[in-house]
């Protein structure tokens, strides 16, 4: 966490990514309720880039002017929209946020707000999924780690499509909540493991 | 009462019967007009007399005409174009004349009837030379610039000349002197008015008539004005065309422009047609069957002297031989300010009363086989240039290049500069050589040539490349470069520019592998900003438009299926079309609804 985190609120870029949000109730509700915030900049993926050419300086100019990242999506066939994953491969460049003088993004945090069709039982060792959704989200763990990013607990609402408008609204403002009470005690990820060695970061 | 109405049926009837006609003929609408003049007229069916008041009334078609050609000039444009105006002008006048003069004096003229004689005779029809430019929007090309520039300084040349006519009396009136001064100080006056007019107090009066919202009132004004001006200039003894002209320059930066243009054209038509069949009612046929060979001897030695110094002039401009005809042509003949300036001689007492007939008769036939000259040039002559012009083409370099680019418009530059950015070696072929003249300027390498010729596309390096692209404009000249291409060289892929539908069709027939219609995506891609425009989200717009791509795509296909089939048929298969399309947009709409209930949110 920077110094500047700790005085004033931490500059939040929240990238959302939602193909079709004006049929979704849970997400669009959670990005109507955080759109307006004073500290975050909301930025809507698909609207930004329909085809997929993603303007990669642009993008890293974005991180550079913030100190965290909250993606914030469906789940969806266990990972995130595909325009998110694009955006992940286009903007972290070797070099640039990894690699040999990638450390462009050292220190930012990396956190995010994830909706699940399935409920929350199904993502345990005895539910039908089998495994969890901390294993499932490691592959952001894991690229945040070689970023040099601290990973944040995520924020996530299970069993979506089942809930009634009230939890909907209810997350939405909880949502809403939790980017205003950023940063939240220390509940790093995957911090306790060990840090990519030098080795390994240059690639 | 009964007069008016009935030569009003005459001059109806005979424009509605001879114009189509002659359109349909391939002749044009000014030989049309003549000649249904020459048959109305007192030479052929006697069913109008009174030519001379047909004709001074008419007269305000040519006024209009230069109103609204002032319209489409604002006063920067036209100050672009002192240059041309006065040199081609200038020349033009002077050489023709001083041409005319000696050959008045080596028949045994008086210098002084050689000189108005050769003054007049170097004047031609504006309208005459304009309307087929306006016509086949010709007015932008240099051929079309060029030849408004003579007109317009002839328009203004009137003015002196008609100051200078006094001069050549053989007994000068002791007045001639202070009149002449009067004229000139009446003509700076009238000019004076018309600038200050058409600067300061139009644009109130004209805001002021809109703002009562009705349309005729707004017509009548605009007709007030152009009429007004030409009394003015006639009270001063000046060109009223060039008066409308002025006024129209004045007026081509206000906002009332294209009212204007659209209110005053009926008028400028129907009047402009009168004046041409005017002109073919004056024809004094008498005058022809008396003295045939001589008559007709002099109307060829005119069109002949006035085409040498406009071929001369077109050489100094540096014209394209496919344009220079035209633009000989259409000022080889005598104009309508030659009878006014033959009259004034005569009552000047330069000219006798013979001389003015005879010259008047043959300027007006001149003027009849303008429109004639003008048919030639479209049937015999242009045809030989249509296909690039006089210069000899380049002989491409062969540099190895990858990729050659048949037609450097519009349409082949984009894709040229996608290639050069990407350092792709391109060889650019196209057969304009304006385009190319200026283009490198730019550093651009094309070549100047047509890509239908074998042995250009040979040495373009045809036989190694990989891929050529068809950009050219003619879908003639396409299909011809694909043929060729396909026969010679197996190796080359095509990817080909369609200019519409039917073209597409006829390159699917020679399975031209990549097809794409040029105005289809930047169509469907200004939809899909509508669409986002109404509010949907980009992404949305975007997966609805590339499906309607795609549709539209596989119909093409099913379409040059049935290309032969009658047109019955083919809208059957696009009303299917449509229909299947919409089914599948609402189905789509439907899946992703449901994804909502049943997958993810």
């Amino acid at each position: 966490m920077t110094a500047a985190m700790e005085t004033e609120k931490p500059k939040i870029l929240v990238l959302f990514a939602h193909p079709y949000p004006h049929l979704s109730r849970v997400n669009r509700a959670m990005a109507d309720a955080v759109r307006d915030l004073p500290h975050v900049t909301f930025h809507d993926l698909y609207e930004t880039y329909p085809d997929f050419f993603i303007h990669v300086k642009h993008e890293q100019g974005l991180l550079l002017d913030h100190d965290v990242v909250v993606m914030q999506h469906p789940f969806y066939w266990y990972s995130c929209p595909s325009l998110l994953k694009e955006w992940m491969d286009a903007v972290l460049e070797y070099g640039w946020a990894y690699g040999t003088g990638g450390e462009a993004l050292q220190g930012k945090e990396l956190a995010q707000a994830v909706s699940t069709g399935g409920p929350d039982e199904a993502y345990r060792a005895e539910g039908y999924n089998g495994i969890t959704m901390a294993e499932l989200l490691r592959p952001f763990e894991r690229s945040a780690a070689l970023c040099g990013m601290t990973y944040r607990e995520p924020f996530l609402l299970q069993g979506a499509r089942l809930k009634k408008p009230d939890e909907v609204s209810a997350h939405a403002a909880a949502y809403r909540q939790w980017l205003i009470d950023y940063p939240h005690p220390k509940n790093c990820i995957g911090c306790e493991a060990p840090a990519v060695p030098a080795s390994d970061r240059v690639g | 009462m009964d007069g008016l109405l009935l030569n009003g049926v005459i001059y109806l009837a005979a424009a509605v019967i001879a114009v189509p006609i002659a359109k349909r003929l391939g002749l044009g609408s000014v030989l049309g007009y003549l000649i249904a003049g020459i048959v109305i007229g007192p030479w052929g069916l006697k069913l109008i007399v009174d030519v001379e008041a047909i004709l001074h009334f008419s007269e305000f078609g040519v006024v209009l005409l230069l109103f609204v050609i002032g319209l489409e000039l604002n006063p920067r444009r036209l100050w672009q174009m002192r240059w041309p105006i006065i040199g081609l002008g200038g020349g033009q006048v002077i050489g023709t004349t001083v041409l005319l003069g000696t050959v008045g004096i080596l028949i045994g003229w008086p210098w002084q009837v050689a000189l108005a004689a050769g003054l007049g005779l170097s004047l031609s029809s504006t309208a005459i030379a304009l309307q087929p430019l306006t016509e086949r929007n010709l007015l932008t090309t240099p051929g079309g610039r060029s030849a408004f520039s003579i007109l317009l300084f002839q328009d203004i040349a009137v003015i002196p000349m008609l100051a200078l006519l006094p001069l050549l009396a053989v007994a000068p009136a002791v007045t001639g002197q202070s009149e002449g001064w009067i004229g000139a100080a009446k003509a700076v006056a009238a000019i004076g008015i018309i600038i200050f007019g058409g600067r300061f107090l139009t644009r109130p009066l004209f805001r002021i008539v809109a703002d009562t919202g009705l349309r005729e009132v707004f017509t009548a004004v605009a007709l007030l004005l152009v009429f007004g001006i030409a009394l003015l200039m006639q009270l001063a003894g000046l060109s009223m065309a060039l008066g409308a002209f002025l006024a129209g320059v004045l007026l081509a930066e206000s906002e009332y422009r294209h009212e204007l243009e659209t209110d005053i054209e009926p008028f400028k038509g129907l009047l402009l047609g009168l004046f041409f069949t005017a002109v073919g009612m004056s024809v004094d046929f008498g005058l022809l069957l008396s003295h045939p060979v001589k008559v007709l001897a002099m109307v060829l030695g005119l069109i002949a002297v006035k085409a040498v110094v406009l071929l001369a002039i077109a050489r100094i401009a540096r014209l394209q031989w496919s344009q220079t005809w035209l633009f000989v042509f259409l000022l080889a003949q005598g104009g309508e300010f030659a009878f006014v300036l033959f009259g004034s001689a005569a009552s000047f007492g330069i000219m006798d009363a013979d001389t003015v007939a005879l010259l008047t008769v043959v300027v007006a036939l001149s003027m009849a086989t303008a429109p004639l000259l003008v048919v030639l040039n479209d049937k015999l002559i242009e045809p030989r240039f249509v296909r690039g012009d006089d210069r000899p083409h380049d002989v491409p370099e062969d540099e190895g290049n990858p990729v050659i680019v048949a037609g450097f418009g519009r349409f082949g530059q984009i894709v040229v500069r996608l290639l050069y950015a990407n350092r792709i070696g391109v060889t650019v072929l196209d057969h304009d050589s304006e385009i190319i003249d200026t283009l490198r300027r730019f550093d651009f390498k094309v070549f100047y040539g047509d890509a239908t010729r074998l042995d250009l596309l040979e040495a373009a390096g045809a036989a190694k490349a990989k891929v050529l692209v068809v950009a050219v404009d003619s879908q003639e000249a396409s299909l011809q470069l694909v043929d060729l291409a396909q026969k010679h060289f197996p190796q080359l892929k095509i990817v080909a520019r369609a200019r519409d539908l039917p073209h597409a069709m006829e390159l699917l027939n020679r399975k031209v592998p990549v097809i794409e219609r040029e105005t289809f995506r930047s169509a469907l891609w200004l939809g899909e900003e509508t669409l986002k425009a109404l509010g949907q989200t980009a992404y949305a717009a975007r997966q609805k438009t590339l499906t309607f791509k795609q549709h539209n795509e596989a119909l093409l296909q099913q379409l040059h299926a049935h290309w032969g089939d009658d047109i019955d048929k083919r809208i059957t298969l696009q009303r299917q079309a449509r229909a299947r399309l919409q089914q599948n947009l609402e189905a789509d709409e439907k899946a992703q609804e449901s994804a909502r209930g049943l997958g993810w949110d």
